[in-house]
């Protein structure tokens, strides 16, 4: 219990430390990393519940690949960030109002959801499934997602797919002109298509 | 109270021990063993001074690296560059805290090991991206860009692949998924022959995620110097190195767990059942690296698109409907009774 308690310390700890330094980072680049620190310690949260599952699916899918993303984007990026930062808020009031815009939003959020959490705690287990202690949690989460919320599980992924065809639709272009390589018709090539031998008389030219 | 937890942590924190020092001497010799793969195929000697047979040759090439002097470039972000080999040193050892070596032989028998590997070596790409961003210098970039996009290219097909013997397997446990595989025909009950294609795959997915050649694209010396880790010297290159090798020898593992039956004998009788698991396991991962040290020994490097090809074109397809299949074949198999 003692070192439950202890690493549930260090864990949240080191998040909201992280938090808070995605933010103030002056480097993009190290907002980046600390918010990797911050996936990687709620992963840790959610070993110290039980939810061993999750806590490998926010490893490999967030860590692991969207910050990978995230990373190669800020890279990418050419700007001079502290100079930008030097006069942002004196030069640019409206971004001022949209960051407490978005803040709010994200409180009022929070707040509901503690609320409902809160209040309509009954409701919600009982409308939930009992998840026998001998079954491990991969299987326990399999069961349900399989078979109880099987159409909402399904619609997720019709999102995300639609998501994926909509990134896809927008980026490909295939530019007219352009000489691609085929593949297809790299194998395709045999030695009769493709070289004639022609025998040249003297002074007479091909 | 106290002595409630303090014992497990002691003897938690003892095996660690013993299993780092043991994973770290292991790398020193398959290094040491790459080395000399690579020679012989080249008809070449390979390292013979250090030592007798250059046996330790690995040992003087650390006290090398750790003596020189570290340099860190003038426009390098230093914390960064500095905590990039860290990364990937510590992930590549991380990995080994639930490799069962043998029944019942692991740090940690978690429940859901493989995920764990796979989310370890998922991560392995920062210590690449890292240190190419923080050199502050075109070619560790340009590599890094290159080797992340592999890195994450690979992954892919390799998680269709495990997904496939973990439905063979019905469990994440890595201890479960080797003794799914002690059907009573030895060697050929393992996976490899059940999951072939996956075999293959795997191993060349392997191959490509540990940046080992043909797929070596991140130090293609002939086109980016060295890589990501130009910059690197001393002791920072060597956790690096340190880290790749580690990665293989995890890769080599892994394979051996999930397609060669772990720790079990390939003969599944009295004289051979006898020889502890501890010596199969290194035997087999021990073999598997051979494989890799021959295809170093082999094959021409990949031009970068074809790489890129066989991961998303070839691969990704591949896997993906072997799941769809093998899945089927199991609920057709478990509706006739015959399983």
């Amino acid at each position: 219990m003692l070192l439950t308690a202890a690493f549930f310390w260090l864990f949240a700890t080191v998040l909201t430390l992280s938090a808070v330094a995605v933010v103030t980072a002056r480097n993009p680049v190290h907002s980046v990393l600390f918010l990797i620190l911050a996936f990687v310690n709620a992963a840790g949260l959610f070993l110290l519940l039980g939810a061993e599952f999750l806590a490998m699916i926010l490893v490999v899918v967030y860590v692991g690949a969207v910050a990978v993303l995230f990373l190669f984007v800020v890279m990418m990026l050419d700007v001079d960030f502290a100079e930008l930062k030097k006069g942002m808020l004196a030069t640019q009031p409206t971004l001022l109002v949209i960051g407490l815009a978005v803040a709010a939003v994200v409180v009022v959020e929070l707040v509901m959801t503690m609320g409902g959490w809160l209040h309509l705690a009954r409701p919600l287990v009982a409308g939930g499934v009992p998840i026998s202690p001998d079954v491990s949690n991969t299987q326990a989460l399999g069961m349900v997602l399989y078979t109880r919320y099987f159409y909402l599980f399904q619609g997720a992924g019709f999102v995300l797919l639609t998501a994926m065809v909509g990134a896809i639709t927008l980026t490909l272009r295939h530019k007219p002109g352009v000489k691609r390589q085929s593949i297809d018709e790299q194998n395709a090539r045999t030695r009769a298509g493709a070289v004639e031998v022609v025998k040249v008389r003297s002074r007479a030219g091909v | 109270m106290t002595d409630g937890w303090v014992l497990p942590v002691l003897i938690m924190l003892l095996k660690s021990v013993v299993v780092l020092v043991a994973v770290l001497i292991y790398v020193a010799y398959v290094i040491y063993a790459d080395r000399k793969i690579w020679a012989a195929v080249q008809l070449r000697r390979g390292p013979n001074v250090v030592g007798p047979w250059g046996l330790l040759q690995s040992f003087a090439d650390m006290l090398k690296f750790v003596l020189k002097e570290p340099i860190i470039p003038a426009g390098a972000n230093k914390g960064v560059f500095l905590l990039a080999p860290v990364i990937t040193g510590f992930l590549a050892l991380a990995a080994w805290a639930v490799v069962p070596l043998a029944e019942g032989w692991a740090v940690a028998d978690i429940n859901v090991g493989v995920l764990y590997i796979f989310a370890i070596s998922s991560l392995g790409v920062y210590g690449v991206i890292m240190g190419g961003w923080a050199s502050n210098s075109k070619y560790p970039f340009l590599s890094a860009l290159r080797s992340a996009a592999q890195m994450v290219s690979y992954e892919v097909s390799i998680g269709f692949v495990i997904i496939t013997v973990l439905l063979c397997a019905g469990s994440l446990n890595l201890s479960d998924i080797v003794r799914a595989q002690d059907t009573g025909a030895g060697i050929l009950g393992w996976y490899w022959l059940r999951l072939l294609p996956m075999f293959v795959i795997f191993f060349i997915s392997a191959l490509a995620e540990t940046n080992r050649p043909p797929f070596d694209l991140v130090e293609a010396e002939s086109e980016l110097v060295a890589g990501f880790m130009v910059e690197y010297s001393s002791t920072p290159y060597m956790m690096f190195m340190l880290g790749e090798y580690v990665a293989i020898v995890t890769m080599c593992a892994m394979t051996t767990i999930l397609f060669l039956g772990g720790w079990l004998s390939p003969l599944p009788f009295a004289p051979f059942t006898w020889i502890p698991g501890l010596v199969w396991f290194v035997g087999k991962a021990s073999f598997v690296f051979f494989m890799f040290a021959m295809v170093k020994a082999f094959v021409p490097r990949y031009r970068y698109d074809q790489l890129m090809r066989l991961g998303w074109k070839v691969f990704l397809p591949i896997s993906l409907a072997m799941v769809v299949v093998v899945a089927a074949v199991l609920e057709i198999a478990q509706a006739g009774g015959w399983r």
